[in-house]
């Protein structure tokens, strides 16, 4: 029983990082378009900056209990790198979409050497244990506090990025260029700027996402590169461009993983592509997407 | 054939032939991968530049190819190339018509994702079933014989870089040969329809999804052949080779030396193999560098070296627009231009600011 319990919880610990950086891709895509594979690079880049912001924090003896908030505050603060990456993706707006991916493909590559630079090729982990929350436990089954406060902070973000698209006025105004660019254009909303926001907020969605796991997982090189794969496969599942797809998926890819990786650990990633390829065949636009394909 | 075109192809054919008498035999090896990855590109390249339809997966038939050599060399003990290269060939275009038939159903980025799942797919199947694949060590290709030599007087590099340079050479001017007459093809003048409007094409007769699956298939067979000699030379086939880092790395590929000429994926083949080699002498931080050649060339110069290359001959030869009918397309694209920025908004900009 307590077994299942423990699977279950590491399912939606990880759906909840999935679900940050789908959202991130989500918003993207459904404002802008582009198919983002640099978010894994954004993921990893949280990661490390997380890492390193904790590690000062510890040297100047701030309270081990700051770990939570100071890791959201590396996500955000790092996330910001999206404004200069939004600059540099503007010159292919508007040009074939396999260029946008491609120039994506390229910052991924790029980030990859800028990650060795910083922070060497082997693979980093954050010192102080993430154990200072404590542990719940029931019966026999157990559960750190740490994973349940960031399935709540997933929680959030979800409630919030929602309640932001949905009830205000910028939240209309991002939605109504997704819908039609140039008739919001037209009525006076400067799409530049829109286009600004939108990527730096996917951005800071993702990086902050990195900075989350790191308490219980390491950076490494090649965490960007495996991580786009499984967002991408959330996004797929859920449906391109919607928020609620990005949960559903999330909640999909994450329980699937946990589940076959204890039960049958040669079909953890197959299962995956197979779920992926039957939801493009059967439904290509998601579960809860609207594009026809 | 136009003559220039002809006399270029017969020229770097015969300055690759006479690479083996100026370089060492080690450098000379280095090449091997590249003739097998332009086997591949003109293979791809007909699904992406000719056809329009942009894979992110195509990596997989690359590792059919070279798993199939591993299988049929290794496990079946087949030891004549030629008869792997055709096996390799028949068994990922056999895999790739069922594999075809349900992503060609879709284009763009939805194409392009199912053929990414399709890859992981396999990919994943490499690694995990590690019984029949050997998981993450791969499996062994042992040594073959090349036109029913066995050449065992020769040592590895001096087989790479002797009879089996001039083997891979010959086999890259056959399937430039091939995929010239197949663009070049009324096969070829289809694709080329479907993908500047596929809808007009479908209303014209064409058979869409049927010669987009030919294509699909052709270019499979092609990734295989290069699949295989890429195994050849390592004398493996490993799973890192079907992973989706590669499947855009031979977009990188293609798209830097031009995805809109037939010999751009060769030049960028061989482009970026010299690259990457040199690279990765000069600095640890070779993968930043690719990564921003590749940043530049999508953004300021998208038909890649070929492009860069023929803008400079036609400024060299004093003829600022080659003929009338680039002239017509050029004033064509410059109308599409204009109708896109109206119906865009962009040309109204005081309203909209």
């Amino acid at each position: 029983m307590s077994a299942y319990a423990n699977i279950l919880l590491g399912g939606v610990f990880h759906a909840a990082v999935l679900f940050l950086v789908a959202a991130g891709l989500q918003l993207v895509f459904g404002v802008q378009k582009i198919v983002n594979l640099a978010c894994g690079s954004f993921y990893a880049l949280g990661a490390y900056f997380g890492i390193t912001l904790i590690g000062y924090a510890n040297q100047y003896g701030l309270s081990p209990w700051l770990l939570l908030p100071g890791l959201l505050v590396a996500g955000l603060v790092v996330g910001l790198v999206g404004l200069p990456i939004e600059r540099l993706l503007r010159s292919v707006y508007g040009r074939d979409e396999s260029f946008q991916l491609l120039l994506t493909f390229a910052l991924l590559l790029m980030f990859q050497d800028v990650f060795r630079f910083f922070w060497g090729p082997n693979p980093r982990t954050l010192d102080s244990g993430y154990l200072i929350y404590g542990t719940i436990s029931a019966g026999d089954l157990s559960v750190p506090v740490y994973n349940l406060l960031v399935i709540a902070a997933a929680i959030l973000a979800a409630i919030g990025v929602g309640g932001f698209l949905q009830r205000t006025n910028y939240g209309r105004i991002l939605r109504a260029t997704a819908e039609n660019r140039a008739m919001a254009e037209a009525l006076g909303v400067d799409v530049r700027r829109v286009y600004a926001l939108v990527f730096t907020a996917g951005t800071i969605l993702g990086t902050t996402a990195g900075a989350l796991i790191v308490p219980t997982a390491a950076a490494s090189l090649d965490m960007a590169i495996e991580f786009v794969i499984e967002a991408f496969a959330v996004v797929v599942i859920g449906g391109l461009g919607s928020m609620r797809g990005a949960l559903a998926g999330a909640l999909v890819v994450g329980l699937i993983r946990a589940v076959s990786i204890t039960v049958f650990p040669e079909l953890e990633v197959l299962s995956i592509y197979v779920i992926v390829i039957a939801v493009l065949l059967i439904r290509p636009a998601g579960l809860f997407g609207t594009q026809t394909g | 054939m136009k003559a220039s075109t002809a006399v270029f192809a017969l020229l770097a054919t015969a300055a690759l032939a006479l690479l083996p008498l100026a370089e060492p035999p080690y450098y000379v090896s280095l090449m091997i991968p590249f003739f097998g990855y332009a086997i591949a590109l003109l293979g791809f390249n007909l699904l992406f530049g000719y056809t329009g339809l942009l894979s992110f997966g195509h990596a997989m038939f690359v590792g059919v190819g070279a798993y199939g050599a591993a299988v049929m060399a290794g496990v079946l003990g087949v030891r004549q190339f030629e008869v792997v290269l055709v096996g390799a060939a028949l068994a990922a275009m056999i895999v790739a018509v069922p594999i075809g038939f349900l992503c060609i159903r879709y284009i763009g980025i939805f194409f392009g994702m199912l053929t990414l799942a399709f890859g992981m797919l396999f990919h994943s199947f490499l690694f995990k079933f590690y019984h029949l694949t050997g998981g993450d060590s791969g499996m062994r290709v042992p040594r073959m014989n090349i036109l029913g030599l066995e050449l065992a007087q020769y040592n590895k590099i001096e087989l790479l870089a002797g009879p089996f340079y001039y083997y891979c050479l010959a086999l890259l001017v056959l399937c430039g040969l091939v995929m010239w007459r197949i663009v070049h093809s009324p096969f070829g003048l289809h694709l080329k329809a479907i993908r500047d409007n596929a809808r007009k094409a479908e209303y014209l007769g064409v058979h869409v999804r049927r010669f987009r699956l030919a294509a699909f298939v052709i270019s499979a067979g092609f990734c295989a052949v290069g699949g295989a000699i890429l195994a050849f030379r390592i004398g493996l086939a490993d799973p890192e080779l079907v992973y989706w880092t590669q499947s855009g790395q031979l977009v990188f590929m293609t798209v830097l030396g031009g995805f809109s000429n037939l010999f751009g994926p060769i030049v960028g083949a061989l482009a970026f193999t010299v690259l990457q080699d040199q690279l990765q002498s000069l600095t640890q931080y070779w993968r930043f560098v690719l990564g921003a050649i590749l940043a530049v060339i999508v953004i300021g110069f998208p038909r890649g070296i070929m492009g860069i290359a023929e803008d400079l001959w036609r400024r060299a030869s004093q003829r600022p627009i080659a003929d009338a009918r680039t002239k017509d397309q050029v004033l064509n694209n410059q109308q599409v231009l204009n109708n896109q920025q109206v119906l865009d908004g962009r040309v109204s900009r005081g309203g909209a600011a």
